[in-house]
């Protein structure tokens, strides 16, 4: 007897999972920017070819930080380089995100940011102004984070062999004791915040490029996100189960890690997730979804069902954040995937980000 | 947001689905093509066919512009841009379509000058940066962007803009709609029209449809309660016996279309007397290329173009996708070899594809079930 038409397509649905399950080998003959935008292809990079080669047990992890151990105390590390363009958008500037997007690194580690370095790549002919403009704007960002730029390196390059200037800052910070976050810590009825509405500086940075003849008035959402996770810890030190910041490849993309990393489903509400007018209506325009576009001043929590409430009026107090509120649920199945419940009551997969809407926003 | 939110309101949405539940003959199976990518792609992000009554069937059709570019028009794209001096120009999705050795953002890699631009305008305006460069416009798309690119075209000739060309690959929408209709495989009882070509066209090009093969046609929005409305605007013709063009999209469709955009189409460009579709073959006069007066803007006479003619690969099955009479996931590679990541074929690439819908929103179908409204708590 023929199988039945839905026996078929489960059977298919199957086969598609176990084949995405499956750790593929990193056979691109080049790099593409897609290597760079935080979806698919750039944990593919990462995965396939970086951690076998270079990989002991803590950078297997693959969180934000590394957690280096001192005696008693735990201290979180990592780093990030900066390559936007144009180097100042409304709303900030490469200064300003190459020390909040480090310390927001430290901060998803549950750590409390302590120094920065600051590498700088300079492109020759660059204007004076410019320069003292960012590290001005490192400064006043680094003096609002409550961290300190201990040490750095200056490297010049010829004309057109970089974009102005590149910024590489690694962070250092003290890992928080009463912290207990893992990627994949989400177990089913937890909860999931968002700390203010999404999508903002994927398209400040975009419209301020002025290729696409769009005037609309939104700005850059960077921000130090440490004030956040300190009163998430004060508010729920038990309840609070993970932390990303939704960078490149969006709230789609750390939602999907999470699911894989815990094993769960991430329900996440359509409707209820913040979106502004203006970038929505920038959104709508240009055909993206702002699931995918990248944020540098919003962090998403799983948090425990009994804690919720206490999470979201802690992080609503934290100034910058009183736009926080829950999106969605964490559900045992379908194990390890991201999915949007339609407002028709209909779900949908949201999968991880593929290709590269917006290069070079962060 | 006005003009968009009430269309993508969920109870108004529920309302429509049962009332079609009440009005459907239970012992009667419906195939509705949806010719349009983008209400496939509606129809999958809001996972509107979970809300159909059950022997209500969507089958996905030929209308997405990404899909049906055959494999030799990609790779003499490739060719373009790797003449020395040239900028191409195209829409983001065109970049990971695969030709036969490669995509545009492979090409890009490996040195060629390849840029995003959301308008073929903004193309223009590359040209006008860069004079002393070639900027091609890699054009697609059926009557719904032919328009941009024939003003565009207008303008750069008044303008006098010579570095400035376009590699022309639009299409029509009757002559794959009538290859369609004549092919025995598939047996559908109406259509979901595609309504931004409808804004241009009118409803005219489709009214042979009920008149030669007595079948109806509603035009449709794009918001998901505008595709549950024609729908159920089908339905309605289906059990009352009648067959019609209808329009839903009313908001922006008349009968009569665009005339200022069909003037400007008329001008620009002629038929092509044959021209080849992904999976669908050679279709007569199915295509346009640039009139004679504008020849001097044809990259296709610019520069050497191989134009060489690469049969797909044995293993894709976007034709069977194409016209109906398969399911995405029922084709060989689906989702295994055929990923958005690393597509083999057209309708994996675009947003409007079939199977990059599927692939995307649509890979729950047996665990996906509707919650009640507060489920979660704001």
């Amino acid at each position: 007897m023929e199988r039945s038409v839905e026996t078929r397509e489960r059977e298919a649905i199957d086969r598609i999972e176990r084949a995405r399950a499956r750790t593929k080998a990193f056979r691109d003959p080049q790099i593409t920017t897609a290597h760079g935008a935080g979806g698919k292809a750039t944990r593919n990079l990462v995965e396939s070819l970086l951690v076998p080669a270079l990989a002991g047990a803590t950078l297997s992890q693959l969180d934000d930080c590394g957690i280096v151990r001192v005696g008693e105390a735990a201290l979180a590390m990592t780093t990030d380089s900066f390559v936007v363009r144009p180097l100042r958008f409304p709303g900030g500037s490469i200064g300003e995100l190459a020390v909040n997007g480090t310390v927001n690194d430290l901060a998803m580690a549950g750590a409390a940011p302590l120094a920065l370095t600051l590498s700088m790549v300079l492109e020759e002919g660059l204007d004076s102004e410019v320069l003292r403009a960012e590290i001005a704007a490192v400064a006043a960002a680094a003096r609002t984070a409550g961290v300190e730029i201990v040490s750095g390196d200056t490297k010049v390059v010829g004309r057109g062999q970089a974009d102005g200037m590149y910024l590489c800052t690694t962070g250092i910070g003290l890992v928080d004791p009463r912290a207990g976050l893992a990627p994949g810590g989400a177990r089913a009825g937890d909860r999931i915040l968002v700390s203010g509405s999404i999508a903002e500086h994927g398209i400040a940075v975009m419209l301020a490029r002025g290729e696409f003849e769009l005037g609309a008035a939104v700005e850059s959402d960077t921000c130090s996100l440490w004030p956040a996770v300190a009163a998430l810890l004060d508010a729920c030190p038990q309840g609070l189960r993970s932390l990303r910041d939704p960078t490149r490849g969006g709230v789609a993309s750390v939602l999907n890690e999470f699911a894989v990393a815990s094993q769960t489903a991430m329900v996440v509400h359509e409707d209820l997730v913040p979106v502004g007018r203006a970038v929505g209506g920038a959104c709508e325009l240009l055909g993206i979804d702002p699931m995918y576009v990248a944020c540098e001043g919003r962090l998403i929590a799983i948090v425990a069902p009994d804690a919720a409430v206490a999470a979201l009026a802690a992080l609503r107090s934290v100034p910058g954040c009183e736009g926080s509120c829950e999106i969605g649920v964490v559900e045992a199945e379908p194990r390890a995937m991201a999915l949007v419940q339609t407002s028709f009551g209909s779900r949908r997969v949201m999968d991880m980000l593929v290709g590269d809407p917006l290069p070079r926003i962060c | 947001m006005k003009f968009v939110s009430e269309y993508r309101d969920g109870r108004l949405g529920r309302a429509l689905a049962r009332e079609m539940a009440g009005i459907v003959d239970p012992d009667r199976h419906y195939k509705i093509m949806e010719i349009c990518g983008g209400h496939t792609h509606t129809i999958y992000k809001y996972g509107l066919a979970s809300l159909l009554p059950a022997n209500v069937e969507l089958v996905h059709g030929p209308g997405c512009p990404v899909c049906v570019i055959p494999m030799g028009r990609v790779q003499d794209a490739i060719a373009i841009a790797h003449e020395p001096g040239v900028i191409l120009t195209c829409f983001g999705d065109l970049l990971r379509v695969p030709g036969s050795d490669g995509t545009l953002l492979d090409a890009k890699a490996a040195s060629a000058d390849v840029r995003v631009v959301y308008s073929p305008l903004d193309a223009l305006r590359v040209a006008r940066e860069n004079p002393d460069r070639q900027v091609v416009f890699f054009a697609i798309g059926f009557e719904t962007t032919a328009p941009s690119t024939a003003l565009t075209l207008l303008r750069a000739k008044a303008e006098g803009i010579e570095n400035f060309s376009c590699f022309c690959n639009h299409v029509t929408i009757g002559p794959p709609l009538r290859a369609l209709l004549d092919s025995p495989e598939v047996s559908l009882d109406g259509f979901v029209g595609p309504g931004h070509v409808a804004t241009v066209v009118g409803s005219g090009p489709f009214e042979f449809i009920p008149a030669e093969h007595g079948k109806g046609v509603v035009i449709a929005g794009f918001e998901p309660v505008d595709v549950l409305h024609a729908v159920h605007m089908l339905l309605e013709q289906l059990c009352s016996g009648r067959c019609a063009v209808e329009i839903q999209y009313v908001r922006a469709v008349t009968p009569e279309g665009n005339p200022r955009a069909l003037e400007a189409m008329a001008t620009v460009f002629e038929l092509r007397p044959q021209f080849e579709w992904r999976g669908l073959g050679f279709i007569p006069d199915s295509a346009l290329r640039l009139a004679d007066a504008f020849a001097d803007f044809d990259a296709e006479l610019r520069f050497g173009v191989p134009g060489v003619r690469v049969a797909d690969p044995k293993a894709c099955q976007c034709g069977e996708v194409l016209r109906g009479s398969i399911k995405p996931w029922e084709c060989k590679v689906f989702g295994t070899a055929c990923t958005p990541e690393r597509p083999i074929g057209t309708c994996m690439v675009s947003a409007e594809g079939a199977c990059a819908a599927y692939f995307n929103y649509g890979r729950l179908v047996t665990t996906a079930r509707a919650l009640p409204d507060d489920a979660v708590h704001a």
